[in-house]
């Protein structure tokens, strides 16, 4: 069989990216980003709390994490569910010793389900962003525009009555969108979305509806990533993000302030085997003497002065 | 897939043991050379009816922007460890990444750089091409890194590994010296094609960093322990016949903050050693048919 001669044709073959969304650019050539009181680097972590319904929708993606054997299946169901009533607060907890503010990036059915611990979450002083309503609402191509939208309001709306306040940041289910999706956002007023990971600061998107940031969450350096796929054991997710974090710092002395991005997973590395040694790496971040913990809300009034 | 089709016949069986010793430059028992992919993949691309371009359908946010990663923050990051340590990358290129990102191009050639074909874009596969089709993307890679850069191409990587029983007879009719598409062996060895001369150049998915990262779900520091090990091996084995070290990389992978560091310990590492010959592959493949073309193995005219 011989491929179709329009498989030949390079539609997109030009100057710059091949799409409008945003621009090309070398990270080591923009202007020196500076960070409040000198530090180099601001750990950014994003939080992730999931409902999975216990009948997962396959449509568009099955989201991960979700379900996997027949119907009731209790054992993912309710060991997902462990991160949001227990592995949560040990989060909480070990954050309030270090005095770390964080974003948690909601599902709007926690806030709905579980009042309180939103409301813990906000007195602990920590950001709210929106990650959609719950984990069957994923987002891709495919799903209809009007669909999409709904659930973007719908999240922020509820979690804005939850919590009295709207979000301003957004992080999408395994960080999937669907070609309208950084306009649905900038549309619903938002100022940021976590999705895509091409980068290491926040940088602008443009859309039809106006401007939003995109602050790259490195999927590589998540709980998930380290410890679920490659099945890395805690100690070696705490060596990695220590070897991180320094590269990181060495290089902000010559290129400016940098980010590390860590996304959390309460079910994931709230477990009681893997907390004394996320623990540990927390108090080494904070006594590293040019790092400092900032929400997202943080880094975006900051970079906004800069 | 293909049931019935004939074996290849692309070189033949040569034992490791017994072989004609192999000298490198100045007494240097292995070879090595550092190969990033400099690639572009494609947001949108149309569908090839063999394989698929991406996880999900476009766009797949996180597949697209980790490998756009590579372009924005890792290349720049690999390439100051690699010029720290004096290594000169043998580039496997999206040539479309000359007219994308000229800047990253521009960089690793004014770095000394080697660039060779890794097809047009990694998006575009191979599979089901005419001889025609195959004739236009070697003669478009010949031209766009002539012209982007003033390098002959002397090699070939297939797009995303992607070829047809054509491929090898094509691109040393071309010309190429040389293809990286082969690992059977950890030294230089003639392939046979229809006209031209063509080695196989021992290039690696086993210790390929999209390898040792995502398929032996490998930390930052088990890889950097294995390419240590795979260079001790070499270069103690290579006191009887040189033999070839290919440290295959993508930005998007080495280039992150928490592999970097381990990485350039180990280019510090093969430095500081001596017994390698850091070269690049064109190179390698200029000294093996000027004083080896004539060893056993070659079917065709060595």
């Amino acid at each position: 069989m011989t491929i179709d001669n329009s498989y030949m044709i390079y539609r997109n073959r030009r100057r710059g990216m091949d799409h409008d969304l945003y621009k090309w650019s070398n990270i080591f050539s923009r202007p020196p980003l500076k960070w409040p009181n000198n530090k180099n680097v601001l750990t950014w972590i994003v939080i992730n709390l999931e409902w999975f319904p216990i009948t997962p929708n396959d449509t568009p993606f099955k989201a991960p994490g979700h379900m996997q054997t027949a119907y009731p299946d209790f054992r993912h169901y309710t060991s997902r569910d462990y991160g949001n009533r227990v592995g949560i607060y040990r989060l909480l907890d070990a954050l309030k010793k270090i005095d770390a503010k964080v974003s948690v990036a909601v599902n709007s059915a926690i806030a709905e389900r579980y009042p309180q611990l939103v409301a813990d979450i906000s007195a602990d002083g920590h950001e709210i962003i929106a990650h959609s309503t719950d984990m069957n609402a994923t987002i891709a191509s495919g799903v209809a525009i009007e669909q999409e939208e709904a659930h973007i309001i719908r999240s922020l709306a509820v979690i804005e009555k939850a919590t009295g306040k709207r979000p301003i940041g957004w992080l999408s289910i395994a960080r999937s969108q669907s070609f309208n999706t950084p306009e649905l956002l900038a549309n619903a007023g938002l100022s940021y979305m976590c999705d895509w990971v091409n980068d290491e600061l926040p940088y602008l998107m443009k859309t039809k509806a106006g401007e939003i940031f995109n602050f790259p969450l490195n999927h590589e350096l998540s709980d998930r990533q380290i410890l679920n796929v490659q099945q890395h054991s805690v100690d070696s997710y705490v060596q990695q993000i220590k070897d991180a974090w320094t590269w990181l710092n060495s290089e902000s002395k010559q290129y400016g302030g940098r980010i590390l991005p860590l996304n959390i997973t309460p079910y994931i590395m709230g477990l009681p085997y893997r907390m004394e040694a996320f623990e540990q790496l927390l108090s080494w971040l904070k006594t590293q003497e040019q790092n400092d913990f900032a929400t997202g809300t943080e880094i975006l009034e900051t970079i906004s002065v800069n | 897939m293909n049931n019935g089709q004939p074996d290849p016949g692309l070189y033949e069986y040569n034992a490791y043991r017994n072989r004609p010793k192999i000298e490198w430059p100045d007494g240097k028992t292995v070879a090595v050379w550092v190969s990033p992919n400099l690639e572009y993949y494609e947001l949108d691309p149309p569908e090839n009816p063999i394989r698929k371009s991406w996880k999900t359908p476009a766009p797949d946010v996180t597949g697209y922007s980790h490998r756009d990663y590579a372009n924005r923050v890792g290349h720049w990051r690999m390439a100051e460890v690699m010029e720290q340590y004096g290594f000169k990358g043998s580039v496997s290129l999206s040539v479309a990444l000359c007219q994308h990102i000229p800047e990253v191009v521009e960089h690793a050639n004014e770095l000394g750089w080697e660039f060779f074909s890794h097809g047009i874009y990694n998006t575009r596969y191979s599979y089901g091409m005419s001889e025609e089709q195959e004739r236009t993307i070697i003669e478009d890679s010949i031209k766009t890194v002539k012209n982007a850069t003033g390098q002959d191409i002397k090699g070939w990587l297939a797009p995303a590994l992607t070829h047809t029983p054509r491929t090898l007879d094509l691109i040393a009719e071309y010309g190429l010296t040389y293809t990286c598409d082969l690992y059977h062996d950890d030294q230089p060895m003639p392939v046979s094609v229809k006209s031209g001369k063509l080695i196989s150049m021992p290039y690696s998915l086993e210790v390929n960093d999209h390898y040792g990262f995502f398929i032996y779900n490998m930390s930052p520091r088990e890889y950097a322990d294995t390419l240590i090990r795979q260079y001790e091996r070499l270069a103690a084995e290579g006191e009887n016949s040189g033999t070839v070290m290919c440290i295959p990389l993508h930005s998007y992978l080495i280039g992150q903050p928490h592999r970097i560091g381990p990485f350039a310990e180990v280019l510090r590492y093969i430095k500081e050693d001596g017994r390698a010959w850091i070269t690049q592959s064109g190179d390698i493949a200029d000294h093996y048919l000027a004083n080896y073309s004539h060893l056993a193995g070659a079917k065709n005219d060595y």
